[in-house]
């Protein structure tokens, strides 16, 4: 029985908002800064007596004038021309993890005892947030097994980078830097996983994906290693959402050789409480706070991808660590074997006091609901998916998948000439966001990649499945509407080719004047 | 200045296959076919394509040849179609083919679609070598050759991008199988030449760049890679395609494309040997076999490198088996393995399982082989 | 039905035990369980996580942090006069409420057609950086300014082919060491040099940079105003040695004193670099840190970016704009280990605040700024080089940070920042190990933030302490 679900219609909004840098009027103050007082005033002379001739800004910077009120307007209208996804239901951005951010949270990080302290501050001064950082840290030892973290990554590929930073630290250590050069990783694992190793001086070995199976054959990771092999760097599950059941046997083949292994835990939403990278036998791992642990996308970052090692590989985490002598915390800097640092302080600790404010509010129950909720999505989406003509699921033999699952367009293309990032164009004109594709490159033709997370109901699931059918339907019957998308956005079909050619493309609003001269005429004021 | 847009179809292209015969070369297994109630594919075929780009008409002139072999199908998709040459109504040969190519090299036309098999590839080949854009739609029971698209759809598209110059062409192999071989059950592949094709990553995987493919840059990284690792006391066993000898390139050596050639010291040996002769060289001697990926179907032995036999790889050894291949070519197997046939069974199980190919200077992927 | 069954949590919809058996019917299972079989049993974690078992209210969960933070004595609660790389400035209240839009937090990866408004404010920070800097490419900003620099310089390393950095030895701790991991690889690394400084006016040692630059050398990286604060007025002389050598030269920049010090291109720089926290960002205990990078428009620099880059295009309709990425398949997204090194998840939202920031100061206020803490803090600087025992060297060109020096007194800096704490005031950030040859050595930070009757304070307390 399937009930037709209407769509609802849907425009995004369309302010036709100038680039803020022909706004405004000469003379305009957004903000004015408290005047100097009338006694440093006198007691200092012109800046210009501070600063040598040769090093004085001559040329007055070309910043847009506006008055307040319009400065709040205009990023307000930017703001509501970007679809986050507390608006809608953004399940199809697989591997984000685009989950809802509890607001209460947002309240916390805001009190001024978390913006106002200063890295550099005495330990006495800032126990609160090395409190709350240690104890986070205790929460993600138990629900990854790890024995240390560190918080200083940025991000997951910053994550992934320190990790194979630790892996070379611990190989020079051992005297084996010259011998072992080669880092192992899969097609399917993030692309982060063969580009920073590569960046930390490491040859890549990239598994390819058993064609039927759609995971890396362990004959193939055999085959693999050497005494060349410096680690194993992997994701799982994969992108594809099926779970590699032969994850320790891949680390033990590894160990075997002298490597390390590496677990990117991008992508983890449904394994709390579920498996850990102990019992898989891993020597490091990385979570992406910004994705399970809820904390906010923030138009890509700030975000935190942490770092958790077994014991013997803490002497190589970064500085400074935090350590607790039973009645205060303090940072430990006196680390002689650590890597160093990857950015300066401690690592972006908004994202850590919302992730810990996270797993408070959820319980270690409502953790396990979490990653059940989302297994359970997953396999619901999936079955209301195949009923959709012109969608297949990628290696249908895998008929479970964990957290997200990899769809292929392949018969629709085929069928129609539409594609998948036809589709994807053709998804927000309908007030849902656009899916990801999936990571270059291609071995899946047309692909796409949901991840309906805890945060999505079993009627949101319902609605993106129904958009996906008449997307696809409209192909089938009106190829060229879904060709030409989107319809319903704030702009039309963006000239992409620019984007390539050192002659068209701008990266600041002066290049664009500089090679357009002439044929622009546009004078808006707001 | 509108583009030219060459059309040439292969009429009978494919007609076997529905009749359980193996190709129709040679016009007494077209009078079989005929007789066993063959039907034609290739108009099809033809206007499937056709009609993708119909809506565009106005922007090319479409040159073809007369009645079966193009004219009859563009117009009935309402093309008007500038027809060269002359051919006997009904009994159309390879030669007419090759004639039409030839003619279309002359009009100096930015693609030549053809539509037909292996054999009608080799034609094109014949006459047009690499000078031209070409690009075949499948149509014909053999299709080993790396120059087909998959379907009329994808054709449509690409065709259009590139008369607007917006794909960059590569070269694809165009390969023929020993027909009579073929009828005896025997499969021997043979290597022919490369016929220039419009890229169909950039568009398949929507690659939303317009910048030059890396394709070249690929195979100059792997060469380097292969040349700075080479040892003094091996010879190097160099098998055809264009990505292996980019090495001899870089060497600055003289080369045989569709050959197997013979390196040592960085110096050539031997030019375009057979099985003997490299039976022959590797006597007594350490010994390493660069292969890359051939063909449309993804083999790295038994089609186009038939010199390299069961007995030379026994001899060498795999271990001393060094595979190459660009990405992209990886990529446009869609996951498929790699495929070995060398003739000899137990050979062939040596080489199942999983190898390394070098893909840049320091990658490599590890890839299952059939 | 068991109690765990029975939760329901807000934040979870389908924890509805109802909507959970519709939906496990559907699949065709009867427990979730069943679909958890795709995990082998020995790798399943056998026990229950040891949490806290119930989660925590709204309010609970409120008290309960807020009571772990009044643990913490904010730079509201005392004075602070630490900088060193992350600085207390204002930040105008329409910044926050951009930032905290739920749309623009919430956010994150996709096009330019449903995310427009994102798009458009990196290029509009892009755009307003590039005024400042008069370049014409800037990078929407990552991580922090260590990992920026450590970026530039591989820029640098793959251009000129070559393996060496110079690197003035005024360079602080935590973006050395980050640098310091970047450069490294396998077998082969980036060598760092240091460049001597001159001890009396803490400039690069020119003589010490045309001794120890070569061919080898693939850029000279130094920062202005350095991390002790001193404005670097060799800009011209130091690039033109740096391009003699055919190196790369890179400057590191905060980009608040770009108001009134000239833009590092103007004096040779091909890459900039530097820090956007300054712009409208709260300290967040170092986490309010983005590093930028950003280059004249040539391709040879562009295409060697790790960064994403925001292009602005044209669209169908006349006069309309949208953006992509310039030459995305550069990044590690399109060629994974041939990528230049690295890029991800950079900072968004700390972008979108620093052009809020830009927009709300105009040419105007990014002047008076600059202005304004250029005296506050050489006030501060000159009544405290009057207290007996206190020395202020490289005066007088330094913008926003100086060097006290402790030596004629017989305290250590430790002991006075201690003393200092217990009057409610963060001292200078103690830099005695970190340059040895400063002796006992704090760096100060004074900005717009400080009143005179703050600096007064300081001044009174140190004088007091140290006596």
């Amino acid at each position: 029985m399937r009930e037709a679900i209407e769509l609802k219609e849907y425009h995004a909004h369309a302010w036709n908002e100038p680039i803020i840098m022909e706004m405004g009027h000469k003379g305009e103050r957004g903000f004015i800064i408290p005047k100097l007082e009338g006694e440093i005033e006198k007691a200092t002379d012109d800046a210009t007596h501070y600063i040598p001739k040769k090093i004085l800004r001559k040329k007055m910077p070309k910043l847009p004038e506006l008055s307040q009120p319009h400065v709040l307007r205009h990023y307000l209208r930017l703001s509501q021309q970007t679809l986050g996804m507390a608006l809608n239901i953004d399940i199809g951005m697989g591997t984000c993890t685009m989950k809802y951010s509890p607001i209460i949270n947002e309240e916390l990080i805001k009190l001024p005892q978390l913006t106002d302290i200063h890295p550099y501050q005495d330990e006495i001064t800032v126990q609160g947030i090395l409190e709350i950082m240690y104890e986070f840290a205790t929460i993600i030892k138990e629900i990854s097994g790890m024995d240390e973290f560190t918080f200083q990554p940025g991000g997951g590929a910053h994550g992934i980078y320190t990790n194979a930073s630790i892996i070379r630290k611990y190989h020079e250590v051992n005297r084996e830097l010259g011998k072992r050069n080669e880092i192992i990783t899969t097609l399917f694992s993030h692309p982060a996983d063969a580009a920073c190793p590569a960046t930390a001086g490491f040859k890549i070995i990239t598994l390819y994906p058993d064609p039927e199976t759609g995971l890396p054959d362990i004959e193939a990771l055999k085959s693999a290693v050497s005494n060349r092999t410096a680690g194993l760097m992997i994701t799982n599950p994969e992108d594809t959402g099926i779970f590699n059941h032969m994850i320790d046997e891949f680390v033990a083949v590894i160990h075997e050789a002298g490597g390390l292994c590496s677990y990117d835990q991008a992508n983890s939403n449904a394994l709390f409480g579920i498996a850990r990278a102990k019992e898989a036998g891993f020597d490091v791992c990385h979570f992406n706070i910004h994705k399970a642990f809820s904390s906010p996308h923030g138009c890509m970052g700030p975000a935190c991808g942490v770092v958790g090692v077994k014991r013997e590989l803490a002497e190589f985490l970064p500085i400074p660590v935090i350590i607790f002598d039973g009645s205060k915390y303090h940072l430990d800097y006196d680390r002689p074997n650590s890597i160093g640092k990857v950015r300066q302080f401690l690592g972006n600790v908004e994202t850590i006091v919302r992730a810990y404010a996270w797993v408070l509010g959820m319980g270690a129950e409502g953790l396990m609901k979490v990653s059940e909720t989302s297994v359970i999505n997953t396999n619901y989406l999936i079955k209301k998916m195949l009923t959709i003509p012109g969608v297949i699921m990628a290696y249908p033999k895998q008929k479970i998948r964990l957290d997200q699952v990899r769809f292929s367009l392949e018969k629709l293309k085929e069928d129609t000439g539409v594609g998948t990032d036809d589709v994807s164009r053709r998804i927000v004109d309908f007030g849902v966001q656009e899916y990801f594709t999936s990571h270059h490159p291609w071995v899946v033709p047309e692909p796409f990649l949901p991840e309906p997370c805890e945060t999505y109901s079993k009627n949101d699931i319902d609605y993106w499945v129904a958009v996906i059918r008449h997307i696809c339907k409209e192909a089938y019957e009106n190829p060229v509407l879904v060709k030409t998308a989107p319809h319903n956005q704030s702009i039309s079909k963006i000239n992409e080719k620019h984007l390539n050619d050192p002659k068209k493309w701008a990266m600041t609003w002066r290049a664009y004047i500089r090679k357009t001269r002439g044929k622009m005429k546009n004078n808006r004021n707001s | 200045m509108k583009k030219k847009l060459g059309l040439i179809v292969n009429p009978i292209a494919g007609m076997g296959g529905s009749v359980g015969l193996k190709g129709t070369d040679g016009e007494d297994i077209l009078e079989k076919a005929k007789n066993l109630g063959a039907i034609p594919i290739a108009p099809n075929r033809t206007n499937e394509v056709l009609e993708e780009i119909s809506f565009f008409k106005e922007s090319f002139n479409l040159f073809t040849y007369p009645n079966e072999m193009g004219e009859d199908e563009a117009k009935a998709c309402s093309f008007d179609p500038i027809v060269l040459g002359s051919i006997d109504k009904g009994k159309t040969t390879s030669a007419n083919t090759k004639d039409a190519a030839k003619e279309m090299l002359k009009l100096k036309v930015d693609l030549v679609l053809f539509v037909g098999g292996d054999g009608t590839a080799r034609d094109i080949y014949e006459s047009v070598g690499d000078r031209l854009p070409t690009l075949g739609i499948p149509s014909g029971v053999k299709m080993h050759s790396g120059v087909f698209t998959k379907t009329a759809k994808i054709a449509g598209k690409l065709i259009m991008m590139l008369l607007r110059g917006e794909v960059t062409t590569r070269l694809a192999e165009v390969m023929d199988i020993d027909e009579e071989a073929f009828r005896q059950n025997r499969l021997s592949a043979k290597l022919y030449g490369y016929l220039k094709i419009p890229y169909e990553m950039q568009m398949v995987q929507s690659v939303k760049s317009g910048s030059v493919p890396t394709e070249k840059e690929a195979m100059e990284e792997i060469s380097w890679y292969i040349i700075d690792n080479m040892k003094d006391d091996y010879i190097y066993i160099i098998g055809p395609g264009t990505t292996t000898k980019t090495i001899m390139k870089k060497l600055g050596l003289e080369n045989t494309l569709l050959g197997v050639d013979v390196i040592h010291k960085r110096k050539l040996i031997a030019l375009d040997v057979n099985e003997a002769k490299l039976l022959e060289l590797i006597q007594g001697r350490k010994a390493k076999i660069v292969v890359t990926v051939i063909g449309g179907q993804g083999f790295i032995f038994g089609r186009g490198n038939q010199q390299i036999s069961p007995k030379v790889i026994q001899k060498i050894g795999k271990e001393n088996i060094i595979v190459i291949a660009t990405e992209n070519k990886i990529s446009s197997l869609r996951g498929k393995p790699l495929s070995v046939d060398t003739g000899d069974i137990k050979i062939d199980e040596m080489l199942r399982g999983y190898i390394r190919v070098i893909t840049g200077y320091t990658k490599a992927i590890i890839y299952k082989v059939v | 039905m068991s109690k765990s069954e029975k939760f329901i949590h807000p934040y979870i919809p389908n924890s509805v035990p109802e909507i959970r058996e519709e939906m496990l019917k559907e699949i065709g299972v009867n427990s979730v369980e069943e679909l958890l079989t795709t995990i082998p049993k020995k790798l399943r974690f056998a026990k229950s996580l040891n949490l806290p078992k119930y989660s925590l209210t709204e309010d609970k969960l409120r008290r309960h942090i807020e009571k772990i933070f009044s643990k913490n004595k904010t730079c509201k609660d005392y004075l602070n006069f630490l900088g060193a790389g992350c600085w207390q400035h204002i930040v105008p209240v329409v910044v926050d409420e951009i930032i905290s839009r739920a749309e623009f937090l919430t956010a994150y990866a996709s096009n330019t057609y449903s995310d427009l408004g994102k798009w458009q404010a990196f290029f509009e920070f892009q755009s307003m950086m590039g005024e400042l800097l008069e370049m014409d490419v800037v990078s929407p900003p990552i991580f922090d300014w260590g990992s920026a620099a450590s970026f530039a310089i591989r820029m640098a390393s793959r251009l000129t082919g070559r393996k060496e950095v110079l690197i003035s030895k005024t360079i602080g701790p935590e973006r050395f060491l980050t640098i310091k991991t970047f450069c490294k690889g396998l077998v082969s690394s980036i060598e760092i040099k240091m460049l001597d400084y001159d001890p009396d006016n803490g400039l690069i040692d020119l003589y010490d940079l045309k001794r120890k630059i070569s061919t080898k050398t693939a850029a000279v990286y130094f920062e202005n105003p350095s991390y002790l604060g001193l404005i670097e007025s060799q800009g011209e002389e130091i690039s033109k040695i740096t391009h003699n050598s055919g190196a790369e030269c890179i400057v590191g920049v905060d980009p608040i004193s770009l108001g009134l010090l000239k833009p590092p291109v103007e004096y040779g720089a091909d890459v900039a670099c530097g820090e956007i926290q300054s712009l409208g960002i709260h300290m967040n205990y170092g986490g309010g840190v983005g590093g930028f990078i950003a280059s004249n428009d040539d391709a040879k620099y562009v295409t060697e970016y790790p960064l994403h880059l925001v292009s602005i295009t044209e669209t169908k309709r006349k006069g309309e704009f949208g953006f992509g990425y310039c030459t995305f398949d550069r990044t590690l997204y399109m060629a994974r280990e041939k990528g230049k090194d690295f890029t991800g998840t950079f900072v968004g939202l700390w972008t979108i605040a620093a052009a809020v920031y830009l927009a709300l100061m105009g040419p105007k206020g990014i002047m008076e700024i600059g202005d304004v803490i250029i005296k506050k803090s050489h006030y501060a600087a000159k009544l405290l080089s009057e207290i007996k025992g206190i020395r202020v060297p490289f005066s007088p060109h330094f913008f926003k940070e100086f060097v006290v020096n402790f030596d004629e007194t017989n305290k250590s800096v430790h002991q006075v920042n201690k003393m200092l704490l217990d009057h409610g005031i963060f001292g200078g950030k103690d830099i005695s190990s970190e340059f040895s040859d400063l002796g006992k050595s704090a760096l100060y930070c004074v900005t717009e933030v400080h009143s005179n009757e703050e600096i007064l304070e300081l001044v009174n307390v140190l004088e007091g302490v140290i006596k």
